[in-house]
């Protein structure tokens, strides 16, 4: 069975072109990039000039890239970093309730370091309010950390709007922090993203959502902040990283974001019409069926609907017997029963949150796989209806 | 995720005995929404007999084909033996299920306890 690959927001398959240009790396030019030796020199040469594109991608200078084992750790990085840079002392964190577990479980470690931790509540469409940022504010208030654009549901906050405020916190107060950090996993190589418009002093991005391979990410780091290294040992990434750099995958991700910049604005364009199609024929074609997330302030490619009256894992399951993979934020996902926390947090009910289904679309994704996989849930959606107790009004 | 046990596809897909019963003998009324899912069965009884069993769920694939292959186990079934069947019953019928699957069956199982139960109240 041809598979119909729509769950581009957990993992991109990585691109041929991207691919290629790790080969090499992976045969030949084998050398540690910390040796002096030209096997050494080559290496070192390849992730400088990965590190440039890199950089290129979110306009900001190569020596404010750090190479990282991916989103995760840059978020973790970032958190931990900047909070352990202060001497001891009371603290305080701003950030928001719908971020990824790679910020929430990090914050819930540093309150139990004894940081407090704020966690912005966001409106119906999945917006924080940059005003909440404002109230919030105080002298101990070290790290603002607001995601770029919501993994589950796609809504894309008003960073810019945020960094704003910061700066004039900071401004007013004369003060050097607080800081500002944005998750831009779901955003980096998929929205323009210019980090000194954007006004943020750190970004974790993740290279296999961009069609570059797993296990690489990055922390772009504004020049002059400090920050605590996150792994001890060699002198790696200007002492702020140690270990070997994974050259190719580093390779890798280099190319990936050369790609990304590139087709930048006419994959934007095609998604989001792919997007709006997929959109508006579920809701045309599916009573009581309802977008959540914004539905303008949106990532192309991010489509997630509530099907009133079914769970959504069993559609999942239902539409991966047919060859469509999609993802849900459904408890039943998991092993807790509840279900996912930025669902909730969109003020959903607890049977419209568990009936969420999201699609995200790819570079790869063409309209024909739209229509049959619209095709395919309408059925699934009626059986098992039919199936359940909860009344469809 | 369930491609290997055909079983498992086979009655969340085509799942036995759907529907709502008028007049049910026992009604047996499971979960609620937040958990992400709901189970009513119904079960009709003659002479101390199964002889009828509906079932409606909203919840996942596993708890779909749970509640399915309980119906089958039921019908026919005396009241006590009814009762001796557990959740290890329907998962010996189903097949290998993901270990957080467990609690599904296991509601499977509750369904039916409260379904006898209120049969039982009605005779009184
Ligand atoms: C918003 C967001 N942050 C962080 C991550 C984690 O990235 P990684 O898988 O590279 O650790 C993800 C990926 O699932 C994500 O979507
Ligand atoms: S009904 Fe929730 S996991 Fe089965």
């Amino acid at each position: 069975m041809r598979r119909i690959y729509l769950d581009y927001a957990a993992t991109t398959p990585i691109d041929p072109r991207v691919l290629k240009t790790m080969t090499p790396y992976l045969r030949s030019v084998f050398g540690n990039p910390s040796s002096l030796h030209y096997e050494g020199i080559q290496a070192k040469n390849a992730i400088e000039q990965a590190r440039q594109k890199v950089a290129q991608l979110i306009a900001a200078k190569p020596e404010e890239i750090i190479f990282t084992s991916g989103g995760t750790e840059s978020n973790n990085f970032a958190l931990k970093g900047i909070f352990y840079q202060f001497p001891r002392g009371e603290y305080q964190i701003i950030t928001s309730s719908i971020e990824h577990h790679a910020i929430l479980e990090p914050c819930k470690f540093l309150e139990s370091l004894g940081c407090k931790v704020i966690y912005l509540p966001v409106d119906k469409d999945g917006l924080v309010n940059p005003e909440d940022v404002r109230k919030n504010l105080t002298s101990q208030t070290i790290l603002v950390s607001i995601m770029h654009a919501n993994n589950e549901m796609g809504a894309i906050q008003p960073i810019e709007e945020i960094g704003k405020i910061i700066s004039e916190f900071k401004q007013k107060n004369n003060k050097s922090y607080p800081y500002f950090h944005t998750d831009a996993v779901q955003t980096a190589g998929h929205l323009p993203i210019n980090v000194n418009d954007l006004g943020v002093d750190l970004l974790s991005m993740s290279a296999h959502k961009l069609y570059g391979p797993k296990g690489i990410g990055a922390l772009y780091l504004k020049k002059g902040v400090k920050i605590k290294p996150f792994m001890h040992g060699g002198e790696q990434e200007n002492n702020l990283r140690a270990s070997t750099e994974n050259v190719p995958a580093i390779v890798g991700f280099g190319k990936a974001a050369e790609l990304a910049k590139e087709n930048l604005e006419k994959e934007m364009k095609y998604l989001t019409g792919l997007r709006d199609d997929l959109i508006n024929q579920l809701l045309n074609k599916i009573k009581n069926s309802q977008l959540n997330g914004h539905s303008v302030k949106r990532l192309p490619n991010n489509i997630n609907v509530s099907i009133g009256g079914i769970e959504g894992e069993a559609m999942l399951v239902s539409l991966d017997l047919k060859g469509i993979a999609c993802s849900t934020g459904s408890a039943c996902s998991s092993n807790i029963l509840k279900p996912s926390h930025v669902m909730m947090a969109l003020g959903l009910e607890p049977e419209i949150a568990h009936g969420s289904l999201r699609f995200t679309l790819g570079r790869f994704t063409r309209k024909s796989e739209i229509d049959l996989t619209v095709k395919n849930l309408l059925p699934i959606v009626e059986r098992l209806r039919k199936i359940s107790p909860l009344k469809v009004i | 995720m369930f491609e290997q046990n055909p079983q498992l596809i086979d009655h969340f897909l085509h799942p036995r005995n759907v529907g709502k019963m008028e007049n049910p003998d026992g009604l047996g009324h499971v979960g609620n929404p937040m958990c992400g899912d709901v189970m009513d069965l119904y079960i009709r009884v003659k002479d101390n007999k199964i002889i009828e069993a509906k079932f409606q769920t909203y919840g996942c694939a596993a708890a779909v084909a749970s509640t399915s292959v309980l119906t089958e186990l039921i019908i026919g079934k005396t009241i006590e033996e009814a009762l001796e069947i557990s959740h290890k019953k329907i998962l010996d019928v189903l097949g290998q299920v993901p270990a957080n699957k467990n609690h599904c069956t296991f509601l499977a199982e509750q369904a039916l306890k409260l379904a006898i139960e209120d049969f039982q109240k009605k005779q009184k």
